[in-house]
């Protein structure tokens, strides 16, 4: 029978025919965890077993609260590294590193054809590369720690479509809010996503992990881009472990089918507190804002950091503008490209690589009654560490042109 | 878990999200269950930890928990007393955090749209059923492995006690 992606990756697993609506117990190849390593360790303890079973499967990378804000932090991490030793966890990634799902698909984990779990939603970014991937909860990944393995209900595939010609001041970013705002944020609950068509195709690693990134925002369990040169070229460096493609069938039955054209869409925005809550930028026009955030997991990668240089470049900023490369290669790069330069005598500050303020827990915390605009993936009530602020989310090109003017301003503007 | 439940309900909206049951500042500070549950729902409904009693039951809209896949916010919900959620649907994660922590999350829209906040009523788990005042509703049971977790009272139980099976097992084999 033809199958889908998620399909045929439960098949091979399972060593059985599986499909859609099925439970079965199976064993991931990969499971990730950041800080909160350290809780899933105790979690890990209080199950009985001493030893991890695949330490090889495990992957722990520091990248939510670093360098530690306060004792409580630097407790955790300290934890965390003790438990690394004491198991003899070699995929360990220090502070110095950048933010997970960067990093762990810099580092050649994110292969075609595997199945990936993480402690965090956003786990569904490796889809970009072909792998199956999806975020999962601490004891969850204790579990898979302590025996190998977890039960997955095999989701059902909705096939989001992209058509028509990219332009050139819209970004993989715009594409995903547009398509959250029509389908909503529940729209891929419980589904996995394909994202096809045209524009995925022509479209680089770095704006594929942007729809993979953002399909936890529509609910889904999974994004998914097929593999092809693009992906080949990019892993053909790096691949830690032999890997398989799978593809889904032609003929696999999806549980829907969805088609945009985005020839015509603006630039997109998120408004306050939900991620669908949709706006052209021309609505927008003219809102004051107090802080200007670009990187995170979502749009910390060079190409993003090029955009804000193209813009930023012989400007000043007259908001405070906070700059993030999502990882250490990517600063390096940076530096080398001389965007860095370009973000300083702008007036930016350039952070060390990590999630930075985007949860809230650390570092470009809002008082009251302020506004950020940032790139990050989510823009809830109270994220970014202060429940009277607003988060609009928007594309690299978007923030950083806000960022010159001190107010929401269409980045073609600037361009 | 038991078998029958009754309670009063607290009755919220659609998309209420992981950042407003358990707020993102909290998730990387050490906490046992008890001290999350003095958090729940904290930046939707302030009142809510003072009121709420063992037993009780939440009643949610449509994609209840969406955001991050942070568990507390299923274990605060948890140890704030409550027993089980009703929701017209469930973000993913949250759906698996919960019966990963051992509490039931039943999915019925009619029964939602028929229950009003501060309602009695009650939940039997056996037969799929939820009582209100004027009306009952079904809902479909569980798969095998999922009654399994819930009735181990959570996915870390679980694996104990399939870890110890599987000791006994060998033992008896030597
Ligand atoms: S950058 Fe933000 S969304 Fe991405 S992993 Fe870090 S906290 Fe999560």
């Amino acid at each position: 029978m033809s199958k889908t992606f998620v399909e045929k990756i439960f098949t091979k697993k399972a060593k059985k025919d599986i499909c859609a609506g099925e439970i079965v117990s199976v064993e991931p190849d990969f499971v990730m965890s950041h800080d909160n390593a350290a809780a899933i360790s105790r979690t890990f303890k209080k199950i009985g077993v001493k030893n991890v079973k695949y330490p090889e499967r495990v992957v722990i990378i520091l990248d939510h609260e670093i360098p530690a804000p306060k004792e409580s932090s630097a407790t955790n991490h300290k934890e965390i590294r003790e438990f690394v030793k004491e198991q003899g966890i070699s995929n360990f990634f220090d502070i110095n590193n950048g933010i997970c799902h960067q990093v762990f698909t810099e580092q050649g984990f994110a292969l075609p054809g595997k199945l990936i779990v993480g402690s965090d939603s956003h786990t569904t970014t490796y889809g970009a590369l072909g792998a199956m991937s999806a975020g999962i909860g601490r004891s969850e990944v204790a579990s898979i720690w302590a025996t190998g393995e977890l039960w997955f209900q095999i989701p059902e595939t909705i096939k989001i479509i992209l058509n028509g010609k990219m332009p050139e001041y819209i970004t993989a970013k715009d594409i995903a809010l547009y398509i959250i705002g029509q389908i909503r944020s529940d729209g891929a609950d419980y589904k996995a996503v394909e994202f096809v068509g045209d524009i995925v195709s022509h479209i680089s690693i770095a704006e594929r992990m942007v729809l993979c990134n953002m399909a936890a925002e529509m609910g889904a369990k999974n994004g998914y881009v097929q593999p092809d040169h693009t992906t080949f070229d990019y892993i053909k460096e790096r691949a830690r472990t032999e890997y398989e493609t799978l593809y889904s069938d032609k003929d696999a039955k999806y549980y829907k089918t969805i088609e945009f054209d985005i020839s015509k869409i603006s630039p997109s925005i998120a408004k306050p507190h939900t991620v669908d809550n949709y706006a052209p930028i021309e609505e927008l026009e003219g809102k004051t804002i107090d802080q200007a955030l670009i990187g995170t997991c979502t749009n910390g990668r060079l190409i993003d950091l090029e955009m804000a240089a193209k813009i930023l470049k012989g400007r000043k900023v007259k908001i405070r503008t906070l700059i993030i490369p999502a990882s250490w290669n990517i600063y390096r790069e940076a530096i080398k490209k001389g965007f860095i330069e370009i973000f300083i005598d702008a007036g930016a500050l350039v952070l060390n690589p990590g999630c930075g303020p985007c949860l809230g827990a650390h570092m470009g915390v809002m008082a009251p009654g302020e506004k950020t605009f940032s790139t990050a993936n989510r823009n809830f009530k109270g994220r970014m560490g202060c429940r009277e602020a607003e988060i609009y989310l928007g594309s690299p090109l978007s923030v950083a042109a806000c960022a010159i003017a001190g107010k929401i301003t269409d980045p073609r503007r600037f361009l | 878990m038991m078998n029958k439940f009754s309670g009063k309900v607290w009755k919220y909206g659609d998309n209420v999200n992981t950042d407003v049951i358990f707020p993102g500042k909290y998730t990387y500070q050490k906490m046992e269950p008890e001290e999350m549950a003095k958090h729940a729902l904290e930046d939707l409904d302030p009142g809510f930890v003072s009121k709420v009693k063992e037993g009780d039951i939440l009643v949610a809209g449509k994609n209840f928990g969406m955001g991050s896949s942070r568990e507390q916010a299923a274990i605060a919900i948890k140890y704030s007393g409550i027993k089980v959620i009703i929701a017209k649907s469930f973000a993913r994660i949250y759906f698996r955090n919960a019966i990963n922590a051992g509490m039931p999350a039943i999915k019925s829209p009619e029964a939602v749209d028929a229950i009003e906040n501060g309602d009695e009523i009650t939940i039997d788990m056996k037969n799929g059923k939820i009582i209100t005042k004027n009306n009952e509703f079904t809902f479909p049971a569980y798969p095998k492995t999922v009654m399994e977790i819930l009735e181990s009272n959570g996915l870390i139980n679980f694996i104990k006690n399939k870890i110890k099976k599987q000791e006994d097992l060998c033992q008896k084999k030597q």
